[in-house]
C-alpha cells in the first residue's frame, strides 16, 4: 500500500449527481416563488437527476477504481447505480400527482427520497464497514423521514416513529456487530478482513460468531427478514404509497447489494459460520411471510407480507453463496424490482382514482378500468412466478442456483411457499375480475354491473405501460439482464 | 421432416400468442372481427397440426424430427454453451398430441363463437391456453417446456370463474391450486434432474443420455408421476377434475380435458420415462396399481352421478387409469395404447362436452333424470352422443376399442389379474353409458324440453370434426399406431416389445 494514492474521482459522477439534484430541488423549492418555478418543475427536476444518474453510471461502467479499499466502482457497483436510479426516476414520474394531493413538504420529500437513492448506491459500492454503514444511515434516515410525510393521515406519523424506533436499535445492533468483526479481523477493510479470516479459520472464534449474529441480525431488520420484519407491515401501511414503493424497492434492493458485498467478500471464508443462520431465516422468512399475507385485506400490507415472502427466496441465494448463486439474485432482484414498480405504480393510479387502500375497493376494476385490472394481474401473476412474466423466469433461475449449490430441501419449501403466494394473488384477481362493482358474482346470463369507465393521466399511462413491457420483456427474453447481473457478480467475486 | 417443419412447429405456439396479442387490438363489440380472427387462427393451426402429422416419419431412426434451435440464455450462471434454447421437435408421441390439439381447438373455437359475455377476453385467454398446450408437446428444451406447461393452466382461473357456471368459484379455485400445487414437484424434480445431470444445460435431448444415479431416479420419478399425473386427473389426485369440469364453460371443459390433462400423461412419458427410465421400471407396478383403481374407482364413481358433466368428469377419471396402466405395464403394446387412449379420450370427451354444453345453453339444466326421449327432440344432438358413448364404451370401429384393446393386451402380458379387472372396468363403462341411452334419449319424450332445439350448426360442425377423427382412428389406426410404437421402442431404455 505505498503507491502514490491517486483517485480518479470522475468514477464518482453519478453520486455527485445525485447529491446535487438533491441540493438543487431542496433549493428550488424553497424559493419556488422566487424563481416563479411551477408546481411541476420540482419532481421534474429529480427524474432528470436520476436519468443522468443512470446515463453517468452506463457512460463509466466500463471502467473500476478502487479508493484505497474504501469504495469500489465496478460491474456490481454500476448494477446497483443503474437499478436504484432507474427506480427513483419511475416512482417520481408514476406519483407525481399523488405527490402533489397527499404530501406535505413536497420539495423535502423528493430530497429525500433522492438522499435515500444515493445511500442505496453507496451501501452498494462500499468495501469498508463504516463506510457501509454511512451508507445504510444515509437510506434509513431519508425513509424515517419520508415514511410520516403523508398529508391528513395518523398512520403516517405513527408509521415513522415505529420505523425510526426500531431502525435505530437494528442499526446499533449492526454497528455492534461490526465492531465485534473489527475486533475479530483487525481491520474494518473488506479485502483486509478477508486476508485475516482466510489464515485462520480454524475453531470458532466466539466474538466472530457474535458479531456475525448481529451483523445478520441488522441486515435482516433493514432487509425485512423474519424475525426482524415486524416494522414492515405497519411502516408499509402508514408510509404514503410512493414511500412503500421505495421501501420494497430501493430499501431492499441496497440491503441485498450490502449483504452481497459483505457475505460474498470479507465474510465469504467464514461461510460454515453464518451459513445456517441465513438458512433458517431464509426458511422463517419465506413460510411466514407467505402464510400471514394470506389473511390480508389491504394491499400495501398484502404487498407488505408477500415481499417479506419474497426476501426469504433471495436469502436461499445468500446460502449458497457463490458467484453461481449471487447473479442468480441479482437476476431476481432486478426483475422483482420491475415487476414490483409495476404493481405500485399502478396501485398509486388507483388510489387516485378511488382514493381506497382496501383489496375489496377493486371490485369490477376489469370493466371499469380494464387496462389497470391488466396491469396489476400482470403484476401480481409475475410475483407468483408465473410464466411469460418475469417473476417466472428469474425464480426459475435463482431456485435452479440454489438447487445447485445443495439446498435442495430449501428450494422444495420455497417452491411450496410460491403456490401459496399464488393463492392470495389470486383474491385480488379475483376481486378485480370475478366480481363487480356492487360486490355480486359474475354471471354471463344477466347483464354486468360496472362502475363508471375511467382513463389514467398520461405520465400513468407512460409508467405502467414501460414497466409492463418490462415485466413481460424479461419474462421472455432475460438475455441481456442476465448478462449484466452476470458481470456484476463476477466482479464480486474478482 | 426438415428444418422447415421446425419453423412450423414453432408457429404452433407463436401463432395463438399472436392470436391473443391481435385481439387484444380489436374493439370488443367488433363480434365479427373477433370471429374472423379465431376461426381463421383456428384453421391455421388445424391444418399445420394434421400436416405436421402426416409429415413425420416414422421410417426414419432419427428420436426427435425436425429440430430447430435458438439460443436464449448462455454462459451465465450455472448455464453452459446452449444452457437455455427455444429448442422445438417431434416424435411419434408429439405428432399424435398436436394432431389432438388442431382438433379440438378447431372445435372448441367454434363452439365458443356463441359466448355472449366479454368475448374477446375469453378468445385471448383460450389462445394463450392453446399456445401452452401447443408448445409444451413440441419443446426440446426443460425450461420452456415447463414454462409452457405452466402457461397452460396460467389462463384457467379466469377461464372458469368468469365464464363458468355451477359453484364455478369452487371450482375454478379447487383446480387451480390443485394444478400449480402438483407442480411443486415437477419443478422440484427438474431443478434435481439438471442438478444430478451436471450438464450445465436444459437441453433434453442432452438430458435423455445423461447418467442419473438409480437412486435418484426412484426418489424423483415418483414426484414427476405425481405432478404430473395430478393434471392428468390420476386418482387419488384427481378430485380437482370433475369439479372443476362441471363449473367450466363448453370449450375451456373440452380443451382441459381433451387435451391439457393428456399434457400431464405426456410429462409422465417425457420427464419420466424418458429421462429417469431406471425410476420408471422401479415404480411401473405401483403406476399399474394407480391406474387400475382410478379406472374402476371413476367407473363407479360415473354410475352413481347424475349431473352430466360430472358424469363425464368421472369418466375421464376412468378412461385416464386406463393411461396410466399402460404406461405402467412397460411394453411397447400397452404404452401405444395408452397414447392412443390419450387421443382417443381427448376426442371422445370433447365431444361429450360440446354436446352437454349445446344442451345446457338451452336448458340450464344437467340433470339425467330430468330427460327423457330427447331422440325425438334433439336427433343430431342424440346420435354424435350415441356415437360418443359407443366410442367410450369400446365398440369396435370406433376409437376407444383401438386404445383399450392394446392396453388389455398388455396389461394381460404382465398381470393377468390387471387385465380382468380393466375387462371389467369396460363393463362397468358400458353400464352407464347404455343406461343413460336408454333413459334420457330413448323412452317417453317428456314434453317440458318442447322449447328445446337441436345443437347449432357451428356445433354440428365442431362435433362432426370430433367424430371423423373417432371413426378414422377406429377405422384405420396404424398412422398412429406407427409412429407411437416405433418411438416408444426407440426413447424409451428397457421397454419390451
Amino acid at each position: 500500500m505505498s503507491e502514490v494514492v491517486q483517485f480518479n474521482y470522475s468514477l464518482l459522477v453519478p453520486e455527485y449527481v445525485l447529491a446535487v439534484t438533491a441540493g438543487v430541488v431542496l433549493l428550488a423549492d424553497a424559493f419556488r416563488a422566487e424563481l416563479k418555478l411551477g408546481r411541476g418543475t420540482v419532481p421534474w427536476m429529480v427524474v432528470a437527476g436520476a436519468v443522468l444518474t443512470v446515463l453517468a453510471s452506463i457512460v463509466t461502467a466500463g471502467r473500476t477504481g478502487e479508493f484505497a479499499g474504501l469504495f469500489a466502482v465496478d460491474a456490481f457497483t454500476t448494477f446497483f447505480r443503474v437499478l436504484l436510479a432507474a427506480t427513483l426516476a419511475v416512482v417520481v414520474v408514476g406519483s407525481h400527482e399523488f405527490v402533489t394531493k397527499h404530501i406535505r413538504h413536497q420539495g423535502e420529500f423528493y430530497t429525500m427520497l433522492v438522499f435515500a437513492t444515493l445511500g442505496g448506491t453507496v451501501m452498494a459500492a462500499s468495501r469498508e464497514l463504516l463506510t457501509a454503514y454511512i451508507g445504510v444511515e444515509l437510506l434509513s434516515f431519508s425513509l424515517y423521514v419520508a415514511v410520516s410525510l403523508a398529508k391528513r393521515d395518523p398512520r403516517s406519523g405513527e408509521a415513522g416513529l415505529k420505523y425510526v424506533l426500531l431502525g435505530g436499535v437494528a442499526s446499533a445492533t449492526l454497528l455492534y456487530g461490526m465492531s465485534l468483526i473489527y475486533g475479530a479481523a483487525g481491520s474494518t477493510s473488506y479485502g483486509l478482513i478477508a486476508e485475516h479470516l482466510a489464515k485462520d479459520s480454524e475453531g470458532v472464534h466466539m466474538a466472530l460468531v457474535l458479531g456475525l449474529a448481529m451483523v445478520i441480525a441488522g441486515l435482516g431488520f433493514k432487509a425485512s427478514a423474519v424475525p426482524f420484519h415486524m416494522w414492515t407491515p405497519d411502516a408499509y401501511e402508514g408510509a404514503p404509497l410512493p414511500v412503500t414503493a421505495i421501501l420494497s424497492a430501493t430499501s431492499k434492493a441496497a440491503a441485498f447489494a450490502l449483504i452481497l458485498r459483505l457475505f460474498a467478500g470479507p465474510l465469504l471464508p467464514v461461510l460454515r459460520d453464518w451459513q445456517w443462520m441465513i438458512a433458517v431465516i431464509s426458511l422463517l422468512t419465506m413460510v411466514f411471510g407467505n402464510l400471514i399475507a394470506l389473511q390480508q385485506t389491504n394491499i400495501k400490507r398484502l404487498l407488505a407480507y408477500s415481499s417479506i415472502g419474497q426476501v426469504g427466496f433471495m436469502l436461499m441465494a445468500v446460502v449458497t453463496m457463490s458467484d453461481v448463486s449471487a447473479s442468480a439474485l441479482l437476476l431476481h432482484l432486478g426483475g422483482y424490482l420491475v415487476t414490483n414498480l409495476a404493481v405500485f405504480m399502478a396501485v398509486i393510479a388507483l388510489y387516485n382514482q378511488t382514493g381506497s387502500e382496501e383489496i375489496s375497493d377493486m371490485r369490477g376494476l376489469a370493466e371499469s378500468n380494464p387496462y389497470l385490472a391488466l396491469v396489476i394481474a400482470a403484476g401480481l401473476f409475475s410475483l407468483s412466478g408465473m410464466p411469460l412474466l418475469a417473476g417466472f423466469t428469474t425464480k426459475f433461475i435463482l431456485f435452479q442456483a440454489a438447487a445447485s449449490g445443495g439446498y435442495l430441501w430449501l428450494v422444495s419449501i420455497a417452491v411450496i411457499m410460491s403456490t401459496v403466494s399464488l393463492y392470495y394473488y389470486l383474491q385480488v384477481v379475483r376481486q378485480m375480475y370475478v366480481l363487480q362493482a356492487d360486490g355480486s358474482l359474475i354471471d354471463p346470463q344477466s347483464p354486468d354491473v360496472n362502475g363508471p369507465r375511467w382513463r389514467l393521466t398520461a405520465t400513468g399511462y407512460v409508467v405502467t405501460a414501460g414497466l409492463l413491457a418490462g415485466v413481460v420483456f424479461v419474462g421472455l427474453y432475460v438475455s441481456p439482464l442476465a448478462v449484466a447481473a452476470n458481470r456484476a457478480a463476477a466482479a464480486l467475486f474478482s | 421432416m426438415s428444418a422447415s417443419e421446425g419453423y412450423l412447429m414453432v408457429s404452433l405456439f407463436a401463432i395463438p400468442l399472436g392470436t391473443a396479442l391481435l385481439l387484444m387490438l380489436v374493439p370488443s363489440r367488433e363480434r365479427g372481427a373477433i370471429m374472423a380472427v379465431t376461426g381463421l387462427s383456428s384453421l391455421v393451426l388445424f391444418i399445420l397440426s394434421v400436416y405436421l402429422f402426416a409429415r413425420y416419419d416414422y421410417t426414419s431412426q432419427e428420436q426427435f424430427q425436425g429440430v430447430v434451435a435458438w439460443d436464449w440464455l448462455q454462459n451465465v450462471g450455472f448455464l453452459g454453451d446452449h444452457g437455455i434454447q427455444l429448442k422445438v421437435g417431434m416424435d411419434g408421441i408429439s405428432a399424435a398430441m398436436v394432431l389432438l390439439t388442431g382438433i379440438i381447438t378447431l372445435a372448441g373455437t367454434w363452439v365458443s363463437w356463441k359466448i355472449q359475455h366479454r368475448t374477446k377476453d375469453f378468445f385471448i385467454l383460450l389462445y394463450v391456453l392453446i399456445a401452452g398446450v401447443y408448445g409444451t408437446f413440441v419443446m426440446l428444451d426443460l425450461f420452456f417446456f415447463f414454462l409452457l406447461y405452466e402457461t397452460a393452466l396460467l389462463p384457467m382461473y379466469l377461464l372458469i370463474a368468469v365464464w363458468g357456471s355451477t359453484r364455478k368459484e369452487y371450482g375454478a379455485m379447487k383446480l387451480m391450486m390443485m394444478l400449480v400445487a402438483a407442480s411443486i414437484l415437477i419443478f422440484t424434480a427438474v431443478f434435481a434432474i439438471f442438478t444430478e445431470a451436471n450438464l450445465g444445460t436444459f437441453d433434453m435431448t442432452k438430458l435423455f443420455g445423461a447418467h442419473y444415479d438409480p437412486r435418484m431416479q426412484k426418489i424423483f420419478f415418483p414426484m414427476i408421476a405425481l405432478g404430473c399425473g395430478t393434471l392428468g386427473g390420476m386418482w387419488p389426485f384427481h378430485s380437482w377434475s370433475p369439479d372443476g369440469h362441471a363449473a367450466a364453460p363448453t370449450a375451456v371443459s373440452m380443451l382441459h380435458a381433451g387435451v391439457l390433462m393428456k399434457l400431464g400423461a405426456f410429462g409422465i412419458i417425457r420427464l419420466g420415462f424418458q429421462i429417469l427410465p431406471e425410476g420408471a421400471a422401479f415404480w411401473a407396478p405401483g403406476l399399474i396399481t394407480v391406474g387400475i383403481t382410478a379406472a374402476l374407482y371413476g367407473a363407479i364413481s360415473a354410475l352413481r352421478q347424475t349431473d352430466m358433466k360430472l358424469m363425464s368428469g368421472f369418466s375421464s377419471v376412468s378412461h385416464m387409469g386406463y393411461v396410466f396402466m399402460g404406461l405402467g405395464t412397460l411394453n411397447v403394446v400397452g404404452m401405444t395404447g395408452s397414447v392412443l387412449q390419450m387421443f382417443a379420450h381427448g376426442v371422445m370427451t370433447a365431444l361429450f362436452f360440446l354436446l352437454i354444453g349445446g344442451m345446457y345453453d338451452q336448458s340450464h339444466n344437467r340433470d339425467l333424470p330430468n330427460f327423457s326421449g330427447m331422440a325425438k327432440q334433439m336427433p343430431i344432438w342424440t346420435i354424435f352422443f350415441v356415437l360418443g358413448g359407443l366410442a367410450s364404451l369400446g365398440l369396435p370401429g370406433l376409437s376407444g376399442f383401438v386404445a383399450e384393446l392394446h392396453i388389455f393386451v398388455g396389461a394381460f402380458r404382465v398381470y393377468p389379474v390387471v387385465g380382468g379387472l380393466a375387462v371389467l372396468t369396460a363393463a362397468i363403462t358400458a353400464t352407464y353409458l347404455v343406461r343413460m341411452f336408454a333413459q334420457a334419449f330413448f323412452g317417453e319424450f317428456n314434453p317440458r324440453w318442447n322449447a328445446l332445439r337441436d345443437i347449432t350448426w357451428t356445433e354440428r360442425a365442431g362435433a362432426g370434426v370430433l367424430a371423423l377423427s373417432m371413426l378414422a382412428l377406429g377405422l384405420w389406426p396404424s398412422p398412429w399406431v406407427d409412429r407411437i410404437a416405433n418411438t416408444l421402442a426407440r426413447s424409451i431404455p428397457g421397454v419390451s416389445l
